[in-house]
Protein backbone atom coordinates (compact mmCIF):
# COMPACT_ATOMS: atom_id res chain seq x y z
CA UNK A 1 0.00 0.00 0.00
CA UNK A 2 1.52 3.36 -0.94
CA UNK A 3 2.53 5.54 1.99
CA UNK A 4 0.21 8.39 1.22
CA UNK A 5 -2.92 6.24 1.57
CA UNK A 6 -3.95 6.74 5.18
CA UNK A 7 -7.23 4.91 5.42
CA UNK A 8 -8.49 2.16 3.20
CA UNK A 9 -11.89 0.57 3.67
CA UNK A 10 -12.66 -2.43 1.51
CA UNK A 11 -16.09 -3.86 0.89
CA UNK A 12 -17.52 -2.50 4.14
CA UNK A 13 -21.04 -3.67 4.97
CA UNK A 14 -23.29 -2.95 7.88
CA UNK A 15 -26.65 -4.55 8.38
CA UNK A 16 -29.25 -3.66 10.98
CA UNK A 17 -31.51 -6.69 11.03
CA UNK A 18 -32.92 -6.90 7.53
CA UNK A 19 -31.79 -3.40 6.55
CA UNK A 20 -28.49 -3.06 4.72
CA UNK A 21 -27.36 0.41 5.77
CA UNK A 22 -23.94 0.14 4.13
CA UNK A 23 -23.52 -2.27 1.25
CA UNK A 24 -19.98 -3.30 0.25
CA UNK A 25 -18.56 0.21 0.23
CA UNK A 26 -14.89 0.75 -0.53
CA UNK A 27 -13.23 4.11 0.05
CA UNK A 28 -9.64 5.27 0.35
CA UNK A 29 -8.38 8.38 1.99
CA UNK A 30 -5.04 9.90 1.05
CA UNK A 31 -3.04 12.45 2.98
CA UNK A 32 -3.63 15.91 1.59
CA UNK A 33 -7.02 15.20 0.10
CA UNK A 34 -10.61 15.97 0.90
CA UNK A 35 -12.76 13.02 -0.02
CA UNK A 36 -16.41 13.86 0.19
CA UNK A 37 -19.20 11.34 0.57
CA UNK A 38 -22.57 12.59 -0.59
CA UNK A 39 -25.99 11.04 -0.80
CA UNK A 40 -29.54 11.67 0.26
CA UNK A 41 -30.68 11.25 3.85
CA UNK A 42 -30.62 7.59 4.74
CA UNK A 43 -28.02 6.74 2.11
CA UNK A 44 -25.76 5.31 4.82
CA UNK A 45 -23.15 8.07 5.04
CA UNK A 46 -23.23 8.48 8.81
CA UNK A 47 -23.27 4.72 9.31
CA UNK A 48 -20.17 4.53 7.12
CA UNK A 49 -18.42 7.12 9.31
CA UNK A 50 -19.51 5.23 12.44
CA UNK A 51 -18.04 2.02 11.05
CA UNK A 52 -14.79 3.70 10.01
CA UNK A 53 -14.45 5.38 13.42
CA UNK A 54 -15.13 2.06 15.16
CA UNK A 55 -18.25 3.30 16.87
CA UNK A 56 -20.23 0.41 15.41
CA UNK A 57 -18.79 -2.83 14.13
CA UNK A 58 -18.83 -3.69 10.44
CA UNK A 59 -20.87 -6.72 9.40
CA UNK A 60 -18.34 -7.37 6.67
CA UNK A 61 -15.25 -5.94 4.98
CA UNK A 62 -11.94 -4.63 6.28
CA UNK A 63 -10.52 -1.29 7.38
CA UNK A 64 -6.81 -0.50 7.20
CA UNK A 65 -5.05 2.47 8.76
CA UNK A 66 -1.87 2.73 6.70
CA UNK A 67 -0.53 -0.82 6.94
CA UNK A 68 -2.43 -1.85 10.05
CA UNK A 69 -5.65 -3.83 9.91
CA UNK A 70 -7.89 -1.98 12.37
CA UNK A 71 -11.14 -3.77 11.53
CA UNK A 72 -11.48 -5.27 15.00
CA UNK A 73 -10.11 -2.31 16.94
CA UNK A 74 -12.51 -0.55 19.30
CA UNK A 75 -13.11 3.13 18.81
CA UNK A 76 -10.77 4.47 21.54
CA UNK A 77 -7.85 2.49 20.16
CA UNK A 78 -8.54 3.77 16.64
CA UNK A 79 -8.76 7.31 17.99
CA UNK A 80 -5.38 6.99 19.68
CA UNK A 81 -3.93 5.58 16.46
CA UNK A 82 -5.00 8.68 14.54
CA UNK A 83 -8.62 8.34 13.46
CA UNK A 84 -10.40 11.51 14.55
CA UNK A 85 -14.06 12.22 14.05
CA UNK A 86 -16.61 14.92 14.61
CA UNK A 87 -20.32 14.50 15.05
CA UNK A 88 -23.28 15.77 13.11
CA UNK A 89 -24.75 16.99 16.39
CA UNK A 90 -22.39 19.19 18.37
CA UNK A 91 -20.92 17.13 21.20
CA UNK A 92 -18.80 19.62 23.10
CA UNK A 93 -18.71 19.80 26.90
CA UNK A 94 -20.80 22.95 27.33
CA UNK A 95 -19.89 23.79 30.92
CA UNK A 96 -16.12 23.70 30.43
CA UNK A 97 -14.06 26.36 28.67
CA UNK A 98 -12.92 25.98 25.07
CA UNK A 99 -9.42 25.27 26.33
CA UNK A 100 -10.58 22.67 28.86
CA UNK A 101 -12.61 20.93 26.16
CA UNK A 102 -9.49 20.59 24.04
CA UNK A 103 -7.15 19.70 26.88
CA UNK A 104 -9.43 16.87 27.96
CA UNK A 105 -9.53 15.55 24.40
CA UNK A 106 -5.73 15.69 24.20
CA UNK A 107 -5.35 13.91 27.52
CA UNK A 108 -6.10 10.35 26.39
CA UNK A 109 -2.95 10.17 24.30
CA UNK A 110 -0.23 11.52 26.40
CA UNK A 111 0.02 10.24 29.86
CA UNK A 112 -0.98 7.61 32.28
CA UNK A 113 -4.68 8.24 32.18
CA UNK A 114 -5.29 6.90 35.67
CA UNK A 115 -3.04 9.49 37.19
CA UNK A 116 -5.15 10.79 40.04
CA UNK A 117 -2.62 12.80 41.99
CA UNK A 118 -1.34 15.33 39.41
CA UNK A 119 -3.68 18.16 38.56
CA UNK A 120 -4.98 17.93 35.00
CA UNK A 121 -4.19 21.61 34.58
CA UNK A 122 -0.52 20.84 35.14
CA UNK A 123 -0.10 18.61 32.10
CA UNK A 124 2.13 20.65 29.80
CA UNK A 125 1.84 18.29 26.84
CA UNK A 126 -1.97 18.25 26.75
CA UNK A 127 -2.08 22.01 27.28
CA UNK A 128 0.34 22.64 24.41
CA UNK A 129 -1.66 20.39 22.08
CA UNK A 130 -4.90 22.08 23.12
CA UNK A 131 -3.50 25.55 22.47
CA UNK A 132 -2.18 24.48 19.10
CA UNK A 133 -5.52 22.94 18.11
CA UNK A 134 -7.45 26.01 19.24
CA UNK A 135 -5.22 28.22 17.13
CA UNK A 136 -5.49 25.91 14.13
CA UNK A 137 -9.26 25.92 14.39
CA UNK A 138 -9.33 29.72 14.52
CA UNK A 139 -10.59 30.03 18.08
CA UNK A 140 -7.48 31.67 19.55
CA UNK A 141 -9.42 34.58 21.06
CA UNK A 142 -12.04 32.31 22.63
CA UNK A 143 -9.86 29.87 24.59
CA UNK A 144 -11.21 30.88 27.98
CA UNK A 145 -14.84 31.21 27.10
CA UNK A 146 -17.36 28.70 28.41
CA UNK A 147 -18.06 26.43 25.46
CA UNK A 148 -21.82 26.58 25.93
CA UNK A 149 -21.85 30.34 25.28
CA UNK A 150 -20.20 30.14 21.84
CA UNK A 151 -22.13 30.81 18.65
CA UNK A 152 -23.25 27.82 16.59
CA UNK A 153 -20.43 28.28 14.09
CA UNK A 154 -17.84 28.55 16.85
CA UNK A 155 -19.19 25.41 18.48
CA UNK A 156 -18.65 23.57 15.21
CA UNK A 157 -15.10 24.97 15.10
CA UNK A 158 -14.58 23.79 18.67
CA UNK A 159 -15.81 20.35 17.67
CA UNK A 160 -12.99 20.29 15.11
CA UNK A 161 -10.48 21.76 17.56
CA UNK A 162 -11.28 18.95 20.02
CA UNK A 163 -10.71 16.44 17.27
CA UNK A 164 -7.39 18.12 16.31
CA UNK A 165 -6.25 18.00 19.95
CA UNK A 166 -6.00 14.24 19.58
CA UNK A 167 -3.44 14.72 16.75
CA UNK A 168 -5.36 12.70 14.19
CA UNK A 169 -4.11 11.83 10.73
CA UNK A 170 -7.55 11.03 9.46
CA UNK A 171 -10.47 13.38 9.99
CA UNK A 172 -13.94 11.94 9.61
CA UNK A 173 -16.18 15.00 9.53
CA UNK A 174 -19.92 14.39 9.73
CA UNK A 175 -21.65 17.47 8.31
CA UNK A 176 -19.41 20.16 9.77
CA UNK A 177 -21.39 22.83 7.89
CA UNK A 178 -24.83 21.83 9.17
CA UNK A 179 -26.90 24.80 10.23
CA UNK A 180 -24.26 27.39 9.36
CA UNK A 181 -24.78 30.81 7.80
CA UNK A 182 -22.82 31.85 4.69
CA UNK A 183 -20.13 33.65 6.67
CA UNK A 184 -19.60 30.73 9.06
CA UNK A 185 -19.51 28.35 6.10
CA UNK A 186 -16.74 30.38 4.49
CA UNK A 187 -14.74 30.33 7.69
CA UNK A 188 -15.16 26.57 8.04
CA UNK A 189 -14.14 25.95 4.42
CA UNK A 190 -11.03 28.08 4.91
CA UNK A 191 -10.25 26.04 8.03
CA UNK A 192 -10.65 22.75 6.14
CA UNK A 193 -8.33 24.06 3.42
CA UNK A 194 -5.61 24.75 6.00
CA UNK A 195 -6.04 21.26 7.50
CA UNK A 196 -5.89 19.51 4.15
CA UNK A 197 -2.10 19.30 3.67
CA UNK A 198 -1.43 17.34 6.89
CA UNK A 199 -4.52 15.17 7.02
CA UNK A 200 -6.76 12.88 5.07
CA UNK A 201 -10.26 14.32 5.36
CA UNK A 202 -13.46 12.39 4.80
CA UNK A 203 -16.22 14.96 4.51
CA UNK A 204 -19.89 14.13 4.72
CA UNK A 205 -21.86 17.14 3.69
CA UNK A 206 -25.21 18.17 2.28
CA UNK A 207 -24.06 21.60 1.10
CA UNK A 208 -23.26 20.69 -2.53
CA UNK A 209 -21.90 24.11 -3.26
CA UNK A 210 -19.26 23.63 -0.57
CA UNK A 211 -18.57 20.01 -1.51
CA UNK A 212 -17.86 20.79 -5.15
CA UNK A 213 -15.59 23.65 -4.13
CA UNK A 214 -13.42 21.83 -1.63
CA UNK A 215 -13.49 18.10 -2.47
CA UNK A 216 -10.72 16.47 -4.47
CA UNK A 217 -12.77 13.33 -4.85
CA UNK A 218 -16.43 12.61 -4.36
CA UNK A 219 -18.15 9.33 -3.62
CA UNK A 220 -21.88 9.12 -4.19
CA UNK A 221 -23.94 6.72 -2.09
CA UNK A 222 -27.49 5.61 -2.78
CA UNK A 223 -29.31 3.15 -0.52
CA UNK A 224 -26.11 2.12 1.22
CA UNK A 225 -24.12 1.40 -1.93
CA UNK A 226 -21.58 3.46 -3.86
CA UNK A 227 -22.80 4.34 -7.35
CA UNK A 228 -19.85 6.49 -8.40
CA UNK A 229 -16.46 7.79 -7.25
CA UNK A 230 -14.44 10.42 -9.06
CA UNK A 231 -13.29 14.00 -9.30
CA UNK A 232 -15.96 16.69 -8.92
CA UNK A 233 -16.06 17.08 -12.71
CA UNK A 234 -16.50 13.36 -13.29
CA UNK A 235 -19.27 13.23 -10.73
CA UNK A 236 -21.02 16.24 -12.17
CA UNK A 237 -21.03 14.67 -15.62
CA UNK A 238 -21.88 11.14 -14.56
CA UNK A 239 -25.33 10.38 -15.97
CA UNK A 240 -26.10 7.77 -13.33
CA UNK A 241 -25.38 10.28 -10.56
CA UNK A 242 -27.51 12.87 -12.27
CA UNK A 243 -30.43 10.53 -12.44
CA UNK A 244 -30.05 9.06 -8.98
CA UNK A 245 -29.06 12.07 -7.01
CA UNK A 246 -27.95 15.28 -8.60
CA UNK A 247 -31.35 15.84 -10.13
CA UNK A 248 -32.62 17.36 -6.99
CA UNK A 249 -29.58 19.55 -6.37
CA UNK A 250 -28.72 20.38 -9.98
CA UNK A 251 -28.87 24.09 -9.47
CA UNK A 252 -26.30 24.42 -6.68
CA UNK A 253 -23.96 22.12 -8.59
CA UNK A 254 -24.27 24.30 -11.63
CA UNK A 255 -23.74 27.36 -9.55
CA UNK A 256 -20.54 25.82 -8.31
CA UNK A 257 -19.41 25.44 -11.91
CA UNK A 258 -19.63 29.10 -12.70
CA UNK B 1 -3.74 31.68 47.43
CA UNK B 2 -6.16 33.50 45.14
CA UNK B 3 -9.58 34.78 46.05
CA UNK B 4 -11.64 31.82 44.87
CA UNK B 5 -9.34 29.38 46.69
CA UNK B 6 -9.76 31.42 49.86
CA UNK B 7 -13.52 31.46 49.40
CA UNK B 8 -13.53 27.68 49.20
CA UNK B 9 -10.96 26.80 51.84
CA UNK B 10 -11.98 29.21 54.61
CA UNK B 11 -15.53 27.84 55.14
CA UNK B 12 -14.12 24.30 55.14
CA UNK B 13 -11.48 25.20 57.72
CA UNK B 14 -14.09 26.93 59.91
CA UNK B 15 -16.38 23.89 59.64
CA UNK B 16 -13.52 21.55 60.60
CA UNK B 17 -12.59 23.73 63.57
CA UNK B 18 -16.20 23.79 64.79
CA UNK B 19 -16.53 20.02 64.51
CA UNK B 20 -13.16 19.57 66.23
CA UNK B 21 -14.30 21.76 69.14
CA UNK B 22 -17.67 20.07 69.41
CA UNK B 23 -16.80 17.33 71.97
CA UNK B 24 -15.89 20.08 74.47
CA UNK B 25 -19.33 21.68 74.32
CA UNK B 26 -21.72 18.95 73.17
CA UNK B 27 -23.23 16.31 75.46
CA UNK B 28 -22.39 12.62 75.08
CA UNK B 29 -25.49 11.92 73.02
CA UNK B 30 -24.71 14.66 70.53
CA UNK B 31 -21.03 13.77 70.28
CA UNK B 32 -22.09 10.23 69.50
CA UNK B 33 -24.53 11.49 66.91
CA UNK B 34 -21.79 13.61 65.37
CA UNK B 35 -19.57 10.54 64.98
CA UNK B 36 -22.39 8.66 63.23
CA UNK B 37 -22.96 11.64 60.98
CA UNK B 38 -19.29 11.89 60.07
CA UNK B 39 -19.20 8.18 59.21
CA UNK B 40 -22.26 8.63 56.99
CA UNK B 41 -20.60 11.67 55.42
CA UNK B 42 -17.60 9.52 54.45
CA UNK B 43 -20.02 6.95 53.02
CA UNK B 44 -21.87 9.66 51.06
CA UNK B 45 -18.58 11.11 49.79
CA UNK B 46 -17.55 7.71 48.45
CA UNK B 47 -20.81 7.43 46.50
CA UNK B 48 -20.46 11.00 45.27
CA UNK B 49 -17.40 9.90 43.26
CA UNK B 50 -19.67 7.50 41.36
CA UNK B 51 -22.93 9.39 41.10
CA UNK B 52 -21.93 13.05 41.11
CA UNK B 53 -18.59 12.84 39.36
CA UNK B 54 -18.90 9.91 36.94
CA UNK B 55 -22.66 9.82 36.46
CA UNK B 56 -22.97 6.17 37.53
CA UNK B 57 -26.05 5.84 39.72
CA UNK B 58 -25.31 2.85 41.91
CA UNK B 59 -28.18 1.56 43.99
CA UNK B 60 -26.07 -0.98 45.79
CA UNK B 61 -23.41 1.05 47.50
CA UNK B 62 -24.41 -0.20 50.96
CA UNK B 63 -22.94 -3.56 49.93
CA UNK B 64 -19.42 -2.15 50.28
CA UNK B 65 -20.20 -0.39 53.53
CA UNK B 66 -21.59 -3.67 54.87
CA UNK B 67 -18.86 -5.94 53.51
CA UNK B 68 -16.27 -3.70 55.16
CA UNK B 69 -18.16 -3.64 58.45
CA UNK B 70 -18.47 -7.43 58.44
CA UNK B 71 -14.82 -7.85 57.45
CA UNK B 72 -13.85 -5.67 60.41
CA UNK B 73 -15.93 -7.72 62.81
CA UNK B 74 -14.90 -11.10 61.39
CA UNK B 75 -11.18 -10.36 61.14
CA UNK B 76 -10.89 -8.88 64.65
CA UNK B 77 -9.62 -11.41 67.19
CA UNK B 78 -12.17 -12.22 69.91
CA UNK B 79 -9.97 -11.68 72.93
CA UNK B 80 -7.39 -9.06 72.00
CA UNK B 81 -7.30 -5.77 70.14
CA UNK B 82 -6.43 -5.94 66.44
CA UNK B 83 -3.86 -3.53 65.14
CA UNK B 84 -5.31 -0.90 62.82
CA UNK B 85 -2.09 -1.18 60.84
CA UNK B 86 -3.17 -4.46 59.28
CA UNK B 87 -6.90 -4.48 59.96
CA UNK B 88 -7.84 -1.31 58.08
CA UNK B 89 -5.74 -2.11 54.97
CA UNK B 90 -7.12 -5.67 54.96
CA UNK B 91 -10.72 -4.43 55.22
CA UNK B 92 -10.18 -1.87 52.44
CA UNK B 93 -8.47 -4.46 50.22
CA UNK B 94 -11.25 -7.05 50.67
CA UNK B 95 -13.92 -4.46 49.91
CA UNK B 96 -12.01 -3.11 46.91
CA UNK B 97 -11.76 -6.65 45.58
CA UNK B 98 -15.50 -7.11 45.97
CA UNK B 99 -16.00 -3.77 44.18
CA UNK B 100 -13.71 -4.92 41.40
CA UNK B 101 -15.76 -8.06 40.83
CA UNK B 102 -19.16 -6.39 41.13
CA UNK B 103 -18.04 -3.34 39.13
CA UNK B 104 -16.50 -5.40 36.33
CA UNK B 105 -19.85 -7.10 35.75
CA UNK B 106 -22.27 -4.22 36.49
CA UNK B 107 -20.39 -1.70 34.34
CA UNK B 108 -21.23 -3.76 31.27
CA UNK B 109 -24.71 -2.31 31.63
CA UNK B 110 -25.89 1.29 31.52
CA UNK B 111 -28.54 3.60 32.91
CA UNK B 112 -31.51 1.89 34.54
CA UNK B 113 -29.94 -1.54 34.03
CA UNK B 114 -26.86 -0.45 35.93
CA UNK B 115 -29.07 0.72 38.79
CA UNK B 116 -30.88 -2.63 38.86
CA UNK B 117 -27.76 -4.77 38.56
CA UNK B 118 -25.97 -2.95 41.40
CA UNK B 119 -29.12 -3.33 43.50
CA UNK B 120 -29.19 -7.05 42.70
CA UNK B 121 -25.56 -7.52 43.74
CA UNK B 122 -26.15 -5.63 46.99
CA UNK B 123 -29.17 -7.83 47.74
CA UNK B 124 -27.05 -10.92 47.06
CA UNK B 125 -24.47 -9.65 49.56
CA UNK B 126 -27.28 -8.97 52.02
CA UNK B 127 -28.55 -12.55 51.81
CA UNK B 128 -25.05 -13.99 52.02
CA UNK B 129 -24.56 -12.34 55.40
CA UNK B 130 -28.16 -12.93 56.40
CA UNK B 131 -28.11 -16.66 55.73
CA UNK B 132 -24.55 -17.66 56.54
CA UNK B 133 -23.86 -19.07 59.99
CA UNK B 134 -20.26 -17.82 60.18
CA UNK B 135 -21.44 -14.21 60.05
CA UNK B 136 -24.07 -14.68 62.72
CA UNK B 137 -27.05 -14.81 60.36
CA UNK B 138 -29.80 -12.29 60.96
CA UNK B 139 -28.58 -11.72 64.52
CA UNK B 140 -25.37 -10.19 63.31
CA UNK B 141 -22.05 -10.34 65.04
CA UNK B 142 -20.22 -8.55 67.82
CA UNK B 143 -16.79 -7.00 67.72
CA UNK B 144 -15.64 -7.49 71.28
CA UNK B 145 -12.34 -5.64 71.39
CA UNK B 146 -11.86 -2.48 69.40
CA UNK B 147 -8.70 -2.10 67.31
CA UNK B 148 -5.75 0.01 68.39
CA UNK B 149 -2.85 1.69 66.68
CA UNK B 150 0.26 0.78 68.65
CA UNK B 151 3.99 1.29 68.20
CA UNK B 152 5.75 -1.39 70.19
CA UNK B 153 4.21 -1.40 73.65
CA UNK B 154 3.05 2.19 73.36
CA UNK B 155 -0.56 2.64 72.25
CA UNK B 156 -0.89 5.62 69.92
CA UNK B 157 -4.61 5.40 69.26
CA UNK B 158 -7.07 3.34 71.22
CA UNK B 159 -10.37 3.36 69.35
CA UNK B 160 -12.15 2.24 72.50
CA UNK B 161 -11.76 5.76 73.88
CA UNK B 162 -14.66 7.89 72.62
CA UNK B 163 -12.64 11.06 72.19
CA UNK B 164 -9.90 9.26 70.26
CA UNK B 165 -12.49 7.63 68.07
CA UNK B 166 -14.13 11.01 67.47
CA UNK B 167 -10.91 12.55 66.19
CA UNK B 168 -9.95 9.47 64.16
CA UNK B 169 -13.33 9.71 62.43
CA UNK B 170 -12.92 13.43 61.83
CA UNK B 171 -9.41 12.83 60.48
CA UNK B 172 -10.73 10.11 58.16
CA UNK B 173 -13.46 12.44 56.91
CA UNK B 174 -10.93 15.19 56.19
CA UNK B 175 -8.57 12.77 54.45
CA UNK B 176 -11.31 11.26 52.27
CA UNK B 177 -12.53 14.75 51.37
CA UNK B 178 -9.01 15.88 50.49
CA UNK B 179 -8.37 12.75 48.45
CA UNK B 180 -11.58 13.21 46.47
CA UNK B 181 -10.84 16.91 45.95
CA UNK B 182 -7.44 15.95 44.61
CA UNK B 183 -8.96 13.33 42.32
CA UNK B 184 -11.41 15.94 41.08
CA UNK B 185 -8.57 18.14 39.89
CA UNK B 186 -6.57 15.27 38.43
CA UNK B 187 -6.49 13.76 34.97
CA UNK B 188 -8.57 10.84 36.16
CA UNK B 189 -11.13 13.22 37.68
CA UNK B 190 -11.41 15.26 34.50
CA UNK B 191 -11.81 12.11 32.45
CA UNK B 192 -14.60 10.94 34.78
CA UNK B 193 -16.35 14.30 34.44
CA UNK B 194 -16.09 13.94 30.67
CA UNK B 195 -17.57 10.43 30.84
CA UNK B 196 -20.49 11.78 32.84
CA UNK B 197 -21.11 14.57 30.33
CA UNK B 198 -20.72 12.52 27.15
CA UNK B 199 -19.19 9.09 27.20
CA UNK B 200 -19.42 8.67 23.43
CA UNK B 201 -17.39 11.82 22.89
CA UNK B 202 -14.74 10.58 25.30
CA UNK B 203 -14.43 7.32 23.38
CA UNK B 204 -14.07 9.28 20.16
CA UNK B 205 -11.21 11.21 21.77
CA UNK B 206 -9.42 7.96 22.57
CA UNK B 207 -10.51 7.20 26.12
CA UNK B 208 -11.27 3.53 26.75
CA UNK B 209 -14.00 4.49 29.17
CA UNK B 210 -14.62 1.09 30.80
CA UNK B 211 -11.39 0.95 32.85
CA UNK B 212 -11.94 4.53 34.00
CA UNK B 213 -15.42 3.72 35.24
CA UNK B 214 -14.11 0.58 36.89
CA UNK B 215 -11.37 2.59 38.60
CA UNK B 216 -14.03 4.97 39.94
CA UNK B 217 -16.17 2.05 41.10
CA UNK B 218 -13.31 0.36 42.95
CA UNK B 219 -12.17 3.64 44.51
CA UNK B 220 -15.70 4.38 45.66
CA UNK B 221 -15.92 0.89 47.17
CA UNK B 222 -12.59 1.30 48.93
CA UNK B 223 -13.63 4.65 50.43
CA UNK B 224 -16.97 3.22 51.54
CA UNK B 225 -14.89 0.55 53.29
CA UNK B 226 -13.38 3.23 55.53
CA UNK B 227 -16.89 4.26 56.56
CA UNK B 228 -17.89 0.61 57.10
CA UNK B 229 -14.80 -0.02 59.21
CA UNK B 230 -15.53 2.99 61.43
CA UNK B 231 -19.19 1.99 61.72
CA UNK B 232 -18.35 -1.53 62.92
CA UNK B 233 -15.80 -0.20 65.40
CA UNK B 234 -18.14 2.47 66.72
CA UNK B 235 -21.07 0.21 67.54
CA UNK B 236 -19.07 -2.95 68.09
CA UNK B 237 -21.88 -4.74 66.31
CA UNK B 238 -22.84 -5.49 62.73
CA UNK B 239 -25.99 -7.03 61.31
CA UNK B 240 -27.28 -7.63 57.78
CA UNK B 241 -29.53 -4.55 57.89
CA UNK B 242 -26.55 -2.31 57.09
CA UNK B 243 -26.39 -3.91 53.64
CA UNK B 244 -30.11 -3.63 52.97
CA UNK B 245 -31.35 -1.81 49.89
CA UNK B 246 -32.81 1.05 51.92
CA UNK B 247 -29.30 1.90 53.14
CA UNK B 248 -28.20 2.29 49.52
CA UNK B 249 -31.26 4.47 49.01
CA UNK B 250 -30.55 6.55 52.12
CA UNK B 251 -27.04 7.42 51.02
CA UNK B 252 -28.35 8.40 47.56
CA UNK B 253 -30.90 10.63 49.29
CA UNK B 254 -28.10 12.33 51.21
CA UNK B 255 -26.38 13.22 47.94
CA UNK B 256 -29.59 14.51 46.43
CA UNK B 257 -30.42 16.56 49.54
CA UNK B 258 -26.97 18.10 49.65
CA UNK B 259 -26.67 18.66 45.93
CA UNK B 260 -25.13 16.32 43.37
CA UNK B 261 -21.78 17.08 41.81
CA UNK B 262 -19.98 18.69 44.75
CA UNK B 263 -18.10 17.16 47.66
CA UNK B 264 -19.53 19.57 50.19
CA UNK B 265 -22.99 18.57 48.94
CA UNK B 266 -22.34 15.00 50.10
CA UNK B 267 -21.21 16.14 53.55
CA UNK B 268 -24.00 18.69 53.97
CA UNK B 269 -26.51 16.10 52.76
CA UNK B 270 -25.37 13.57 55.36
CA UNK B 271 -25.63 16.16 58.15
CA UNK B 272 -29.02 17.37 56.97
CA UNK B 273 -30.40 13.86 56.69
CA UNK B 274 -29.31 12.92 60.22
CA UNK B 275 -30.65 16.22 61.60
CA UNK B 276 -34.04 15.74 59.92
CA UNK B 277 -34.25 12.18 61.12
CA UNK B 278 -33.37 13.11 64.71
CA UNK B 279 -35.81 16.02 64.59
CA UNK B 280 -38.77 13.88 63.55
CA UNK B 281 -37.78 11.10 65.97
CA UNK B 282 -37.81 13.50 68.91
CA UNK B 283 -40.51 12.57 71.41
CA UNK B 284 -39.99 15.89 73.18
CA UNK B 285 -41.24 17.65 70.05
CA UNK B 286 -43.74 15.23 68.59
CA UNK B 287 -44.82 13.08 71.52
CA UNK B 288 -46.42 9.81 70.50
CA UNK B 289 -46.30 10.77 66.83
CA UNK B 290 -42.49 10.54 66.96
CA UNK B 291 -42.68 6.80 66.35
CA UNK B 292 -44.12 7.56 62.92
CA UNK B 293 -41.02 9.66 62.07
CA UNK B 294 -40.66 8.09 58.64
CA UNK B 295 -43.79 9.82 57.35
CA UNK B 296 -42.76 13.44 58.13
CA UNK B 297 -39.16 12.66 57.13
CA UNK B 298 -40.36 11.44 53.73
CA UNK B 299 -42.54 14.51 53.28
CA UNK B 300 -39.69 16.80 54.31
CA UNK B 301 -37.39 15.15 51.78
CA UNK B 302 -39.99 15.49 49.03
CA UNK B 303 -40.38 19.16 49.92
CA UNK B 304 -36.60 19.68 49.90
CA UNK B 305 -36.17 18.05 46.51
CA UNK B 306 -39.12 19.97 45.03
CA UNK B 307 -37.98 23.34 46.38
CA UNK B 308 -34.25 22.86 45.93
CA UNK B 309 -33.64 20.82 42.78
CA UNK B 310 -29.88 21.38 43.13
CA UNK B 311 -29.79 20.52 46.79
CA UNK B 312 -28.89 22.70 49.76
CA UNK B 313 -25.48 23.61 48.36
CA UNK B 314 -27.09 24.65 45.09
CA UNK B 315 -29.49 27.00 46.90
CA UNK B 316 -27.42 30.24 46.72
CA UNK B 317 -27.01 29.89 42.94
CA UNK B 318 -30.70 29.01 42.61
CA UNK B 319 -31.70 32.15 44.55
CA UNK B 320 -29.38 34.32 42.44
CA UNK B 321 -30.99 32.97 39.29
CA UNK B 322 -34.54 33.66 40.46
CA UNK B 323 -33.67 37.18 41.57
CA UNK B 324 -31.80 38.09 38.42
CA UNK B 325 -32.79 36.01 35.44
CA UNK B 326 -29.93 35.68 32.97
CA UNK B 327 -30.94 35.48 29.32
CA UNK B 328 -30.03 32.12 27.88
CA UNK B 329 -26.80 32.44 25.95
CA UNK B 330 -26.95 30.67 22.63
Amino acid sequence: MPDDILLKASEISRRFGGLVAVDRVSVTLTRGEVHSVIGTNGAGKSTLVNVLAGEIAASGGRVHLQDRDITRWPQPKRARAGVGRTYQRTTIFPRATVFENCRLSAQAHHQHPFNWWHAAAGCAKSSALAHHAIEQAGLAGQAHRIAGTLSHGQKRQLEIAMCLSTTPQVLLLDEPLAGMGPEETERMLALLATLKPGHGILLIEHDMDAVFRIADRITVMVNGAVIATGTPDEIRNNPEVQIAYLGEIERPAEAALT
Amino acid sequence: MNESMTARVVPLAVACALVAAFPFVGGKFYVDLMVTTMILAIFALSLELLVGRTGLVSFGHAAFFGIAAYATALLSPQAEAASMLWLLPAVVAITALAALGIGALSLRTRGIYFIMVTLAFAQMAYFVFHDMKFAGGSDGRYLYVKPVLAAGSYTLLDLDRPLTFYYVTLGALILVYALLASIGRSRLGHALTGIKANEQRMRAAGFSTYPYKLAAFVLAGALAAIAGFLYAVKDGFVNPEILAWHQSGTVLLMLILGGLGTLRGAVVGAFLFVLLKEFFQSEALFGAFAKHWQLPLGLAIIACVALMPNGVTGLPAQLRRTRMPVPHAG
